[in-house]
């Protein structure tokens, strides 16, 4: 095998069995239950799922940014080293340096007394060695480059002075300041107008292809996931229950919450269905229903379904789903 | 551009807030009781020397004249004479107010030593031993009144350890600081404790805000992230509390500057309220309300530094 394709099939990152545990007084809350995946280098990975299904928590816990009392537990491989067990100095250089993380309110995120300059240039300052005038030159660059007109007088402004689809290209500009290889988007477009977050999901694909990096979108906007991801992983309290490419999970749903998620997506097309929603609400992390977490408020539900728990199993190459009725389930989805 | 603006807005309401503290300083004064003529003459004294001394000090003018001839006498730094001390008011606080100015910035500044640090290791370790301990022992130091404490700092470590003296001013600036550390000392107390809280709960609010964790994800230094993203957004709302705390500072200089035997301008007030010194009290009090008011005018200016959005 040659070195291109080797690297082309060594994932960028690698999650095994992810586990975040928050200790509560009421007891211990499993936010991440024994999550893995990996990205590939160059690849746009959607995390989709409802409010409270996890998909935020893995995405802080990936970079260790979850506070207190949380608990993160497992591996996460970058380049063959594991960020959850590496020392903190080392840490420090891949955060923001290789991967870098984007947060969904960007009037939350940024510092609000501080220029947009001095939070370009501290980020260049921990990963590069540019002296100060070309940090000064790169953040105007780095700018320009997320669409930020006349960057160079923007430099000394404050976050409150931009709008809203603005900041959030402010944020875009410091978290690549240093060409991550891997960008982690949690739900960057939830807070912007429809408009707005066009550009915004269309800048991120730009900025994946400029720097070619991997990205990581988290979003619960499964129009969001066709629009940008190559691949996605369907989350459901706490854990990955469907994932494949998107094209197949949207075209073959296996499992009966993808399949709710999907039914409840308007779509373009000349046909005019009816919008289906799922009933019932996601269950509490603290009180996660035994066996699939899902039977409560699923059709397909039988006996077994509430005994045991089903495992994330292959199903196809690439194609994994955690339901023990899911070929039901794709029988079904392809009948109608 | 927006803080010069901002200061320059700033200066501008100073000129109300003077006027004022003008208005109400002449008010206050005259409803007073007793008057400066029996002050001066004594309770036996003749109405006709009561008459003239009036008309000597100007009191037998209507009340919107007397006001005029106020507002001009002290435009051209005439503050009058005290009654007792027969010196002018204007050299008595050009003597006086230094020693009390700098009792309170260092008192201010031992403050700021002892409470900035220690609210930083209190909200790191929340709930832990250290932040417990230094919580406690700033209660106490809260909770006990300024000349009990003044008195045991000066007991023990004036009279019992001499490691310093147990009062006066000194000679020369070094002698004068310590001489003043003490009184500073105990004027810093409370003010510490009350800074600390403050500090410390903000810290708290401000260590978990996204940009924080935005900031670490950017892999910076954690004493970088503490300093500059940490502590500069939880130190706008204490620098605010400080401004408001300074005229508490030197109303506890008062009280400070009786028990060490200070001259300062808190023993002459308390001296001259006494003795119904009225041109030595308006005075004085005219110029700790100016002290006062330039500190919120500073503090204010420190705030929008800190913060761009308060200049907007």
């Amino acid at each position: 095998m040659s070195a291109v394709t080797d690297t082309a099939f060594e994932p960028a990152l690698s999650v095994k069995d992810l586990t975040t545990v928050f200790e509560t007084p009421g007891g211990p809350v499993t936010a991440v239950d024994a999550v893995s995946f990996d990205v590939m280098p160059g690849e746009v990975l959607g995390l989709v799922g409802e409010s409270g299904s996890g998909k935020s928590v893995t995405l802080r816990s990936l970079m260790r940014l979850v506070h207190a009392p949380g608990k993160v537990a497992g591996t996460v491989l970058w380049q063959g080293r594991d960020l959850l067990s590496m020392r903190e100095r080392e840490l420090r250089r891949v955060r923001g340096g290789k991967i870098a993380i984007i947060f969904q309110e960007p009037t939350t995120a940024l510092n609000p007394v501080l220029t947009v300059r001095v939070q370009i240039e501290e980020n260049l300052r921990a990963h590069t060695s540019l002296d100060g005038r070309q940090r000064r030159a790169r953040a105007i660059e780095l700018l320009d480059l997320v669409g930020i007109p006349a960057a160079e007088r923007r430099l000394g402004d404050f976050p409150h002075q931009f709008s809203g689809g603005m900041k959030q290209r402010v944020m875009i500009a410091i978290a690549l300041a240093s060409n991550p290889r891997l960008l982690l988007a949690d739900e960057p477009t939830t807070a912007l107008d429809v408009t707005i977050q066009d550009q915004i999901l269309k800048l991120i694909l730009d900025l994946r292809d400029e720097f070619s990096m991997s990205v990581v979108f988290v979003t619960h906007d499964l129009g969001v996931v066709a629009q940008t991801c190559d691949r996605m992983a369907v989350m459901y309290a706490g854990r990955i229950v469907e994932s494949g490419s998107v094209t197949e999970v949207f075209s073959e749903p296996h499992h009966p919450y993808t399949r709710g998620l999907l039914g409840s997506v308007p779509r373009g097309g000349a046909e005019r269905t009816l919008l289906t929603s799922i009933e019932g609400t996601p269950p509490s992390l603290a009180a996660i229903p035994a066996g699939c977490a899902f039977h409560p408020r699923c059709d397909f539900a039988v006996e077994r379904c509430i005994e045991r728990r089903p495992a994330l199993e292959a199903i196809a190459p690439g194609r994994m789903v955690a339901c023990f009725r899911q070929a039901d389930v794709a029988a079904e989805a392809a009948a109608t | 551009m927006a803080l010069l603006s901002f200061i320059a807005r700033r200066l501008l309401q100073l000129i109300p807030t003077l006027a004022f503290i003008l208005v109400v300083i002449f008010v206050l004064v005259r409803l007073l009781p007793g008057d400066p003529a029996s002050a001066i003459l004594g309770d036996r004294a003749r109405d006709a020397d009561v008459v003239r001394i009036n008309a000597e000090l100007g009191l037998d003018q209507p009340l919107p004249v007397q006001f005029l001839v106020f507002v001009k006498n002290i435009a051209t730094g005439d503050f009058g004479n005290s009654i007792h001390l027969k010196v002018s008011v204007a050299s008595l606080i050009a003597d006086r107010l230094p020693v009390t100015l700098m009792l309170t910035i260092m008192a201010a500044l031992i403050a700021l030593v002892l409470s900035v640090p220690l609210a930083f290791v209190a909200a790191t370790r929340r709930g832990r031993l250290a932040d417990n301990a230094i919580r406690g022992s700033f209660q106490v130091g809260l909770s006990m009144p300024v000349f009990y404490v003044g008195l045991i700092l000066l007991t023990v470590f004036g009279a019992q350890l001499h490691w310093f003296p147990v009062g006066g001013f000194g000679n020369g600036f070094f002698d004068q600081l310590y001489h003043l550390f003490l009184p500073a000392l105990t004027l810093a107390l409370s003010l510490a404790a009350i800074l600390m809280r403050n500090l410390r709960a903000a810290i708290i609010g401000v260590v978990d805000a996204e940009y924080v964790d935005f900031a670490r994800a950017k892999g910076l230094r954690s004493r970088v992230i503490m300093t500059r993203h940490v502590l500069r957004n939880a130190l706008i709302s204490t620098i605010n509390l400080f401004g408001l705390q300074v005229g508490t500072l030197l109303g506890g200089a008062v009280i400070t500057e009786t028990v060490f035997a200070i001259p300062g301008a808190g023993r002459l007030m308390i001296e001259s309220i006494y003795g119904r010194d009225y041109p030595v009290v308006q005075g004085l009090t005219l110029a700790l309300a100016v002290v006062v008011s330039l500190t919120f005018l500073l503090t204010d200016i420190l705030q929008a530094w800190l913060d761009p959005r308060v200049a907007q």
